[in-house]
């Protein structure tokens, strides 16, 4: 009777040395699992440990709450709106300017020299320090443009910051798009923009949204850039105001509340810090998951 | 001949012989200009990128460049003194050495750690997962890679310090192995993802001409996927070690924060970017200081704009293959 077995060595007679590669396989097998593991479990157990300091703060009042005593008490709620304020301004700036671009990168520019410059461009922006954004935001916005330590500076900052995500992938939902379609536009007398506008945008459209929720939570997270730009320890704000700042003022942001009761206020009641990371990274983590979302379902009903 | 045929046509399909027919429809004035002015808008975002790096480092260079010219500065004590006293009034020093030594030991001992378990992870990934549990790990790396780096320093002053303190008995928490693990840990995900492409783009012939030989998917992996994959696995630690070094945050939270050379895992360091972060708050703007601190930015700018460049180089050498 012959043995049914998936291992491919054990098909022939067992050796000493055909035994030693099955263990060497194992071994391997099981080396790299612990690996990918290692990678995930702690992963899970720092979220679940940060959401258990975290409980007795974790409330809607939380939220909706100003900080009091010097922060030591109270909750995050002109922090939580400051964060929203430079993530939507940032997101004016940097949506139009990073899509036009990766419309030029993948529909225009031919592949020369120049070109290549580009790509290399993006890829450098995207591997510059937060902290020389910074830098760049305080010579270039506060003091050259003159716009000061204010919300406007700060989101500018974010968008040139960030620009990079929205341009990586919408290029790719661009270059997604088949070749065949746009050949098609051309051959009945489109010209390259109406092809653009007509077939290319629609058939990609929601792969740029996955970039641009993807950027809403790089923007969100970032506290170096804004640390000297705009961003400010602490601005007093009514409960639940909904516009509570100006472009030119200064605001309190998530991330950077979260640094300044973690690291500069003495005292501070001890679920506050856990809480604020557990608000910020929450909010981080559902941005990007429903940026997984929406690219899976649109893999599953994809035409082409 | 040609006549001939004309006529054959002009008979068949009366409409194709009208010339009316086939000219083309005229468009207005200015919707062909509105056109036109929007191509040049999208050629010019084309071109910000390359406006925005340059302007990135203009503006900080140009507020540096002041104090290149200062008695109190002198380049090669910038590079190589470890004396960094920016506030004294007698005895103003800008040594950046101890600092330059803080960014390169947090980011190595960052790279020990995160570049074994980051391409273990990537092989594991890439050739012994079967599909579901694939996307599974995949999606987790990626909000692994979404984190805050805010969030990871909270993370280092509370969690690991913690373990740190329990485990070996240091002092304090934070130090040269808190920022080395954190950043580890940031740093995975990039080196995960980019070296599962790479893995991904060696021809799947390769493998089975491998296993068709007799040799086990391990001896595979070590003789002939890692070659292969050689240089994309490259591209990878060089865009970790990139993330690592210009990380600023967790760094700063989690370092512990003295400027000093590091005699051992459990002293506490700064790095370059922490430096900037911590002082700029304090640095009158126009001072000397606060030039200093531009300068460094500068530094750090080259630095990164090499690991990348070279990485980016790496990457299209597989291309050109």
């Amino acid at each position: 009777m012959i043995q049914q077995q998936s291992n491919s060595s054990s098909r022939f007679t067992r050796t000493s040395f055909t035994s030693r590669k099955e263990w060497y396989e194992t071994a391997a097998k099981w080396a790299f699992l612990i690996m990918a593991m290692s990678l995930v479990i702690p992963l899970l157990m720092i979220v679940g440990y940060l959401i258990f300091k975290a409980s007795p703060s974790l409330s809607w009042s939380f939220l909706v709450d100003v900080p009091i005593r010097g922060m030591r008490e109270g909750g995050i709620w002109p922090a939580f709106i400051g964060t929203l304020y430079l993530v939507i301004i940032s997101l004016l700036i940097s949506t139009p300017v990073g899509v036009l671009a990766a419309v030029y990168l993948n529909e225009y520019a031919k592949d020369n020299f120049f070109n290549r410059i580009i790509n290399m461009a993006v890829i450098n922006l995207a591997g510059v320090p937060s902290i020389v954004h910074a830098l760049f935001g305080l010579g270039a916005f506060v003091y050259a443009a003159g716009f000061g330590y204010s919300i406007i500076s700060a989101s500018l900052t974010l968008a040139i910051m960030t620009l990079p995500v929205i341009i990586a992938s919408t290029r790719e939902a661009l270059a997604s798009v088949p070749m065949s379609f746009r050949e098609a536009c051309w051959n009945v007398g489109a010209t390259r923009w109406q092809a653009i506008k007509a077939v290319v945008l629609p058939n990609s459209i929601s792969g740029i949204l996955t970039g641009i929720i993807l950027q809403v939570s790089r923007a969100a997270g970032e506290t170096a850039p804004i640390m000297f730009t705009g961003a400010v320890f602490f601005k007093a704000v009514e409960k639940g105001d909904l516009f509570p700042y100006q472009l030119t003022d200064q605001c309190m942001a998530l991330s950077m509340h979260l640094y300044t009761v973690a690291t500069q206020v003495p005292d501070v009641k001890e679920s506050i810090p856990f809480a604020t990371a557990v608000v910020l990274l929450g909010s981080v983590l559902l941005v990007n998951a429903s940026a997984i979302a929406l690219r899976v379902w649109l893999r599953n009903r994809k035409k082409w | 001949m040609a006549e001939n045929q004309d006529s054959v046509l002009a008979a068949e399909y009366p409409l194709l012989s009208d010339q009316k027919a086939l000219s083309l429809p005229k468009r207005p004035f200015w919707v062909i200009t509105a056109e036109r002015a929007f191509e040049w808008i999208i050629r010019l975002s084309g071109v910000s990128a390359i406006l925005f790096v340059l302007a990135i480092f203009f503006f900080v260079f140009k507020e540096a460049i002041p104090v290149l010219f200062s008695e109190n500065f002198n380049i090669v004590q910038f590079l190589f003194s470890t004396k960094w006293y920016p506030t004294s009034a007698v005895n103003v020093r800008y040594g950046t050495f101890s600092l330059i030594i803080g960014s390169f030991s947090v980011t190595i001992l960052a790279m020990l750690i995160a570049v074994p378990f980051g391409l273990g992870a990537a092989i594991y990934i890439s050739e012994f997962c079967e599909k579901r549990r694939k996307e599974m790990l995949k999606i987790i790396i990626e909000l692994l890679a979404a984190i805050p780096s805010v969030v990871w320093g909270f993370i280092g002053i509370t969690v690991m310090s913690k373990l740190i303190v329990n485990f070996t008995g240091a002092p304090a928490g934070v130090n040269l192995l808190n920022g080395g693990l954190i950043l580890a840990l940031m740093s995975v995900p990039i080196i995960v993802s980019i070296g599962e492409d790479a893995l991904k783009a060696v021809p799947d012939s390769y493998r089975e001409a491998a296993l068709s030989m007799g040799a086990t998917k391990w001896q595979m992996i070590y003789r002939v996927l890692l070659p292969a994959a050689k240089s994309g696995l490259l591209a990878a630690v060089l865009l970790g070690i990139g993330r690592a070094a210009g990380e600023t945050m967790a760094v700063l939270m989690a370092t512990g924060h003295s400027v000093q050379i590091p005699m051992s895992l459990i002293d506490s360091v700064r790095t370059l970017t922490a430096n900037i972060a911590a002082e700029l708050g304090e640095a009158p703007a126009g001072s000397d200081h606060y030039r200093v601190l531009f300068l460094t930015g500068v530094l750090l700018f080259c630095i990164t704009f090499a690991v990348n460049l070279t990485a980016d180089l790496v990457i299209r050498g597989i291309r050109g293959k």
